[in-house]
């Protein structure tokens, strides 16, 4: 794609670099930037798990074992199951609206998974056994296996589907699409299983968790297009043509319809721990007054439920710049919702029962300065892969209709917002 | 697998009808081990036995051979911790980490004696949820004695294990690069012939009886197998089938 039909990969390569390198100083100083990030992520990561140990370099301790790290595996696996569903609607189920954010959102996938692979690489201690014992010591019973064996299928059938959308291969990219969706339907289970399935942890324990988590996907799948692709034009300096726009704005209602759905797990699952064990009632006590509150209230249910879901509404499906905003919100807070959800459930001691001095405490974790670095990590590699692949591949163009321009639209629904740095929006 | 899945249902249509192979299969499977005898309901390592079987019923089989324990007497600690420096030194295990750790709680409004202490390690649980959570079987039940044994080779660190386990007995050991666990010293002392845990062997006021529970000869079986005193395991709940046991008394 983007090259001459007769040229070779070498030409190719040279005219992708070309590209990237007329990017223009802004477009070169975020790339930079996210470069940096990877780098620095990496550095401290291998720093971490292989020299200085990772007992001393993250803050997670044998109380609380899984922290930001899986919370952020978790945040960017489920970003590309979401991102996989929704590109599904346009090229595999045949709706119309959704057909030009298609081959974006399969790219994104594949990035977003690649994101979480590199975080979640950094955080075990032994990735290269993984490796070699999923396959030759598997336990059929474990969620983990199941979680490893499912994204690697999925990675796979995710880059097939995006090179089959490039070679305008329809018939093998719906193929290995929904293929695709079903190996992205059951991760997320997967990994929510993994916590789910651990009947000596009250606050994960039970079968909605996985559920509730695919409609959370969605929602993470619908902000990301969204986000990405008003970048994307801002990468190119150029308005919004009117079926992306269309496209962004269908997106958008779907992103409401799943913030309602999540907001009602939400209410739903803090009434009932309420009336559950002990275990439960401490946990949502950390969650709704305790260390946890300024998280839940304020980047929770604030900046990820009601704010986006007000601004969804407010946008009418026209105010793409407002659609921008409703999804940097969701993106950003639902990272914290997946590390609220996954410290929170380890808080409370095992033996808080026993009423014994040693567990008299509920367990505290705070990230170290190694962790965030993973975690910028994965979004530096999101971000200088989301950015180089908009060069390489020329913005997708082929694949939007002929695109007649937003001109007719209102001059401040047009408006693109400004970038500041890592994902934070300025109006 | 952890657990072969009985056929249950025959059974459940028709419990009066329980014929004496049904019953034997059941035991076979490895659910039940105890619990009868402590009156049936502090100990409940038998859940669907007990539901099935009048109580007082006689566990014929027990998973494993030996089937090692541990009976823990409670009212015997003095909190002096040399079980835990008996660890240490026994397993090597680092200032970060512990296999067992003795807790301490303290009743102000008691009468009397005013402080307990409660010894705490691997459950070696039946139904272990650490085994059943590692993606690579690094940990696994030991068929013969139902240890929760560590291939460290194995473990890959993803620490799912220590997340999983309901009784905090795992931490992540950095020089051996596995998660590391209580095996009841068989590394370092069962498997070279001695009969006793290091914890067991440090302990001055005999607290911590190990044995195998499967042997009617053994201490074990006989603090487990009787009515007059109370015997019970910690988070019975989450239905581990933990294989240590406390009492008192």
């Amino acid at each position: 794609m983007g090259c001459p039909e007769n040229s070779s990969w070498t030409g190719c390569i040279q005219d992708a670099g070309r590209r990237v390198f007329s990017g223009g100083p802004v477009y070169l100083f975020f790339l930079g930037l996210c470069a940096v990030l990877l780098l620095a992520g990496i550095a401290a990561g291998i720093h971490a798990v292989y020299i200085a140990g990772s007992h001393h370099a993250y803050g997670s301790t044998r109380e609380i074992p899984l922290a930001m790290l899986i919370a952020t595996y978790a945040f960017f696996v489920i970003t590309s199951t979401g991102l996989c569903l929704v590109s599904s609607i346009g090229h595999i189920f045949g709706v119309e609206r959704f057909m030009p954010i298609a081959k974006r959102a399969v790219l994104l996938s594949v990035i977003t998974i690649m994101s979480g692979f590199l975080v979640i690489g950094l955080e075990l201690e032994n990735p290269l056994r993984l490796a070699v014992y999923l396959f030759l010591s598997p336990n059929f019973t474990s969620n983990i296996w199941w979680m490893g064996v499912l994204y690697s299928f999925e990675v796979v059938l995710l880059i097939l589907e995006f090179i089959f959308i490039l070679l305008d291969n329809h018939k093998a990219s719906v193929v290995a699409g929904l293929l695709g969706i079903l190996f992205g339907i059951l991760p997320p289970s997967a990994i929510w299983g993994v916590f789910a399935m651990l009947n000596g942890r009250e606050f994960w324990y039970g079968p909605y968790l996985p559920i509730f988590f695919i409609a959370s996907a969605f929602l993470m799948g619908c902000a990301a297009v969204i986000f990405f692709t008003v970048l994307a034009y801002r990468v190119h300096r150029e308005p919004l043509d009117r079926p992306m726009a269309d496209a962004l704005a269908a997106v958008g209602k779907l992103a409401g319809v799943m913030l309602a759905v999540i907001m009602f797990f939400t209410i739903w699952r803090m009434v009932t721990l309420a009336v559950g064990g002990t275990h439960g009632m401490l946990v949502r006590d950390a969650l709704v007054s305790g260390p946890f509150a300024f998280n839940f209230w304020a980047l929770e249910v604030g900046l990820g439920m009601i704010l986006p879901f007000a601004l969804i509404l407010w946008s009418a499906g026209k105010r793409i710049g407002t659609l921008f905003l409703a999804s940097a919100l969701v993106i950003f807070s639902s990272f914290f919702m997946r590390l609220d959800m996954v410290v929170a459930g380890q808080i409370v001691p095992m033996y808080w029962e026993l009423g014994v001095r040693e567990y008299a405490k509920l367990h505290a974790y705070s990230p170290t300065g190694h962790e965030i670095l993973v975690v910028l990590a994965g979004v530096g590699l999101s971000g200088a892969a989301f950015l180089l692949g908009e060069k390489v591949f020329q913005g997708f163009r082929e694949v939007q209709l002929a695109g007649t321009s937003l001109a007719g639209m209102p001059e401040d629904d047009a408006q693109e917002p400004q970038m500041a740095s890592n994902g934070k929006v300025d109006g | 697998m952890i657990f072969k899945s009985p056929n249950r249902e025959p059974m459940i249509k028709d419990p009066e009808k329980i014929s004496e192979m049904d019953r034997r299969e059941f035991l076979k499977i490895g659910l039940v081990i105890t619990g009868v005898f402590a009156g049936g309901s502090i100990v409940s390592v038998a859940s669907a036995a007990e539901k099935l079987f009048p109580n007082g019923s006689i566990a014929e089989k027990y998973p494993y051979r030996p089937h090692y324990c541990m009976v823990i007497r409670v009212d015997r600690c003095i909190g002096c911790r040399r079980c835990v420096e008996g660890c240490v030194a026994a397993n090597a295990v680092p200032p970060y980490g512990w296999r067992t750790l003795v807790l301490e709680r303290e009743v102000r409004q008691a009468l009397g004696q005013k402080r307990e202490f409660i010894p705490v390690l691997c459950n070696q649980c039946n139904n272990p949820p650490c085994v059943r959570a590692c993606p690579v079987t690094a940990t696994y039940k030991d068929p013969q004695n139902g240890i929760v044994m560590m291939d460290n080779n194995k473990c890959i660190g993803c620490k799912i294990c220590m997340a999983a386990c309901p009784y905090d007995a795992r931490y992540y050991n950095e020089e051996r690069g596995a998660v590391d666990k209580c095996d009841f010293c068989f590394e370092t002392r069962l498997s070279r012939g001695e009969q006793s845990t290091a914890c067991q062997a440090a302990c001055p006021a005999d607290v911590r009886v190990f044995g195998d529970l499967s042997d009617p000869r053994s201490r074990v079986y006989r603090l487990v197998h009787q009515l007059q005193q109370p015997v019970w395991v910690l988070k019975k709940d989450t239905d581990a089938k933990p294989n240590i046991f406390y009492t008192k008394g």
